[in-house]
């Protein structure tokens, strides 16, 4: 039953997913670990870690596309959940510091005893154990959209409304963390942390691990996903997209599906920044930067909207896009990005991989609409925008 | 004592009369011997003097006492004269304390300084500040009779009553009035008080009204001053802590009135841009930057050409700012949003894109840092209205919104432009069949949406930094605002800026800055679940087209 689920929604396209994902990790560990450092094959540690940041980037972007390209959600507020997955992680691996801090406190983290705390809060408890952060990791992103969506769907928020309350949710959430009474270290976040699981968070090894982890984390994700898009479920939610109100007529308790997708995919998002935070070695509240979700939002609309392959190519893409830049022409990062921005919504509404379908569209010679996806979109999202479109 | 008394008519007669310099009065001579007696006894001779001096209570004595705080005042060692000496080279230049007539110079080893301890600094400040409360400058009595307030020297209780007495100014009068009660209340005087004196007392303090005047109260209420003292303190401070509590929720509304203004100014051109026409422009708050921007470069020109006319700059900056940001966004739309109508969504991926664009070109031609925007005079200061402080910044900046506002109301509602607007609004094809050039229409709507945030950037660089990010703070606020107001309503927009504001400064005092803050969030996202389409929601089928 649960091996159909999977298998239903997997096309071509999933069989490519997945064979790279398989390749990656198998290939990148060999290439790291076993192919010696002054062959031309070899991946540097560095590397690897930058894959990883990648590919959590990529579930970010899955996850966002799930309720995005198939539910018509467009979330300005996904990096929240990616955050609250990346803190509780992090909470874990401050724990694991234990009395290695600076101040060898063996239970209050550095932070706390700067601060004066005699005792280590209650939401801190059970931390110190591997599994209970990573319910953890999976309970609060995804219990923090079930109230939202919760709320917000049953109120019908839709479209530029919903959007911009996930905007003040997770600038509701930066500030609060920013705080340092909130006892998650304010404005420097958590950081310097020394192992996971008993093994040095810093090993080659232990990178390696995580990267493939990751990789797993990814295909798991992207298996889930395409298995609810497969199923009749799925059917449901793209139908809601393109014409809520039909769906609604028709008796569907529209509400209960999208909360469905929206709480599945806040979860990714959550695995997504636990898996983040041991890579890249910090969290702070930055993440929660309302500038970071929009982002998030052109990865997905760079690869192509509406499949998921084409959100992991975005985030993948976009992400090495700005490693490039920033590295080589900083002051041209923001112009490039916006640039994608604009260039992405006006001349690829399909993305990368809808590029194609556009083409050939476009080659018999018809005048087409330079949009083909207005209509639909109009439909799915435009409520606000009046008689406009019409 | 009987002295001292005669010393004060003495005075009183003087300042009635004439109110002439101290230098080469007849009087000078009667102050001599205190002056010279300054300059021996060490420490204790020293303090003697000077509060025979302070009781004596001529003003012209004041110079002297200065001199001796600011360690000038030395004894010349041939004679025992007491002399100002201030060093000249190597030498001491020697000077009269009293008639400031030269005595020429002297060598360092001549001289001798007149030490003063810390006593004597506290003594030398009291009777300063009771001598002060002769001067013949209002101003002058003025603080005097504060300091007196602050430092409740007994000492100072006869000059002040002889000041009293000879008071003209009714402000100055009432501020030594209120200094005297200060003594009173808490010195050993009020156990000899009667009642109705307490009451007297206690009423000129209730008077003041100020947080001083209750932190006086509270002091004598929990003193060991006698039980009618304190009931009447007690009492005084009840009606003082309600008056003072008024004033403070009135301060809350005008800062509220103040930073919801600020977020009006901010919202109303988004409520053109988004309201009106429906495009979600992510970058409007680079629009207010821009506007921010203007000014600054305006400014320059002012301070390299016509520094006189620095106070105009502002006034130039206004139709410039508009002008400037209007271009930028009828370019914006002519080039970008234009392709997007009817798909809201992609709009604001695009404009988020192009905010990030004009960032960074702000960036790269100015620089990352704040740039300096000045005031004009006529925007800075403060003045008083009850117990109210109101900055002249602010209150420019309130009046501008409103004014923005209704100009804006007007030019929807009562211009041949605010009439295509609203019908191209409410049925494009019906207004593009009536001949209005719709694609036009759109593109003006657009820049004057942008005009006002440029504008609302000149208000803004006169209380924020000027710098590439200052729009950025903004955008979300705006949205809020238009959102919670509901879309499409530009009255919403009005009250959504005020609610919020004043939301925003009334629950700072109990939860801080930042938590506030995100309640005024939270408040906002339940809002939009009870009302989904804000506080004056449009109704009808546009709604849900």
């Amino acid at each position: 039953m649960l091996l159909r689920f999977f298998l239903m929604g997997l096309d071509r396209k999933a069989g490519i997913v997945l064979t790279i994902l398989a390749i990656l990790a198998v290939a990148v560990p060999a290439m790291t670990l076993w192919v010696p450092a002054d062959s031309p094959f070899h991946l540097s540690i560095f590397t690897v870690s930058l894959l990883g940041k990648y590919l959590c980037f990529a579930l970010l972007a899955l996850a966002l596309d799930l309720v995005w390209g198939y539910c018509g959600i467009l979330s300005l507020g996904h990096a929240a959940f990616f955050a609250l997955g990346g803190y509780a992680m992090g909470m874990y691996l401050m724990r694991q510091i234990g009395p290695r801090g600076v101040y060898g406190n063996p239970v209050l983290p550095d932070f706390m005893v700067f601060l004066n705390w005699k005792e280590l809060p209650w939401y801190w408890l059970g931390f110190d154990h591997f599994w209970f952060a990573a319910i953890m990791v999976l309970v609060v992103p995804g219990a923090l959209a079930f109230a939202f969506g919760w709320f917000a769907f049953r109120s019908r928020v839709t479209g530029v409304y919903l959007s911009i309350i996930t905007q003040a949710l997770t600038f509701a959430l930066l500030l609060a963390f920013f705080r340092n009474d909130m006892g998650f270290g304010g404005n420097n976040g958590l950081t310097d942390f020394k192992d996971i699981l008993g093994y040095d968070i810093q090993a080659d090894t232990t990178r390696v691990a995580l990267f493939v982890a990751t990789v797993a984390a990814l295909a798991l994700s992207y298996m889930i996903a395409s298995g609810v898009i497969g199923s009749k479920l799925g059917k449901v939610l793209v139908a809601l997209r393109d014409a809520e109100s039909r769906v609604r007529f028709m008796g569907y308790d529209t509400e209960s599906y999208k909360l469905f997708a929206w709480t599945l995919s806040a979860c990714m998002a959550g695995v997504a920044g636990a898996l983040y935070v041991p890579q890249v070695g910090i969290i702070n509240p930055s993440e929660f930067a309302p500038a970071s979700s929009i982002e998030a939002v052109i990865w997905v609309a760079v690869g192509g909207r509406g499949t998921l392959a084409g959100a992991i190519l975005g985030a993948v893409l976009v992400n090495m896009g700005k490693s490039y830049f920033t590295g080589a022409l900083p002051e041209l990062w923001l112009f490039a990005l916006g640039g994608l921005f604009v260039a992405v919504t006006l001349f690829l509404p399909k993305g990368l991989l809808g590029m194609g379908a556009q083409l050939k569209a476009k080659l018999p010679g018809r005048k087409a609409s330079p949009l083909p996806t207005a209509q639909t979109a109009n439909q799915a999202t435009g409520q606000t925008a009046g008689q406009k479109g019409a | 004592m009987r002295r001292a008394l005669r010393w004060l008519m003495a005075v009183c007669v003087v300042v009635a009369t004439s109110t002439a310099a101290y230098a080469a009065d007849p009087r000078a001579t009667d102050l001599r011997p205190l002056v010279q007696a300054l300059g021996s006894g060490g420490y204790s001779g020293t303090e003697k003097a000077l509060t025979q001096l302070s009781e004596a209570g001529d003003p012209a004595a004041v110079p002297v006492i200065e001199a001796l705080q600011a360690g000038d005042l030395y004894v010349r060692k041939a004679d025992g004269t007491v002399v100002v000496a201030r060093k000249a080279g190597d030498a001491f230049t020697l000077t009269d304390p009293l008639t400031r007539a030269a005595l020429g110079d002297a060598p360092a080893a001549a001289v001798e300084k007149i030490r003063i301890n810390n006593s004597l600094r506290r003594a030398i400040s009291a009777s300063l500040g009771a001598l002060t409360l002769m001067s013949p400058d209002a101003g002058v009595r003025r603080s005097a009779a504060d300091a007196v307030f602050k430092s409740r020297d007994a000492s100072a209780l006869e000059t002040l009553g002889a000041a009293i007495a000879k008071e003209q100014d009714k402000g100055v009068r009432a501020a030594m009035e209120q200094a005297r009660a200060a003594i009173l209340l808490t010195g050993e005087a009020a156990s000899k008080m009667t009642d109705a004196e307490i009451q007297s007392a206690t009423d000129t303090l209730t008077a003041r009204g100020d947080r001083d005047a209750l932190v006086l109260l509270n002091m004598v209420a929990g003193s060991g001053a006698s039980d009618i003292t304190k009931k009447s303190a007690a009492a005084a401070v009840s009606t003082l802590e309600q008056k003072l509590a008024f004033w403070a929720a009135l301060q809350n509304l005008w800062y509220g009135l103040s930073l919801g203004s600020v977020l009006l100014l901010a919202a109303i051109g988004l409520a053109v841009t988004f309201g009106v026409m429906g495009v979600i422009n992510m970058a409007h708050g680079e629009m207010v930057m821009i506007g921010a921007y203007t000014t600054f470069l305006v400014q320059e020109f002012f301070r390299a050409h016509a520094p006189g006319l620095f106070d105009l700059s502002i006034l130039v900056a206004l139709p410039a700012a508009f002008l400037v940001s209007g271009g930028v966004g009828i370019v914006i739309e002519r080039s970008v949003i234009r392709w997007l109508y009817g798909r809201p969504l992609e709009t604001l991926l695009a404009t988020w894109g192009l905010s990030l664009a004009l960032q960074q070109a702000v960036r790269s031609i100015f620089g990352p840092t704040n740039r300096e925007v000045g005031a004009p005079s006529w925007m800075s200061g403060a003045f008083e209205l009850g117990g109210l402080t109101i900055t002249y910044g602010r209150l420019w900046i309130v009046i501008f919104a409103f004014t923005v506002f209704a100009a804006l109301l007007v030019a929807l509602k009562r211009t041949w432009f605010g009439l295509s607007i609203r019908a191209v609004t409410q049925n494009r094809p019906m207004a593009n069949a009536m001949g209005i050039r719709t694609a036009r229409v759109d593109a003006l709507t657009f820049g004057l949406g942008s005009g006002i945030a440029g504008l609302a950037g000149v208000a803004l660089s006169q209380i924020d930094n000027v710098s590439p990010n200052l729009g950025q703070g903004y955008i979300l606020d705006s949205f809020m605002v238009v959102v919670f107001g509901g879309v499409g309503n530009l009255w919403g927009t009005l009250v959504g800026a005020l609610t919020l504001g004043t939301m925003n400064k009334f629950l700072e005092p109990y939860a801080g800055a930042v938590l506030g803050k995100i309640l005024v969030l939270i408040f906002i996202i339940l809002f939009i679940q009870r009302r989904p389409r804000g506080l004056f929601a449009l109704k009808g089928r546009a709604v849900e087209a």
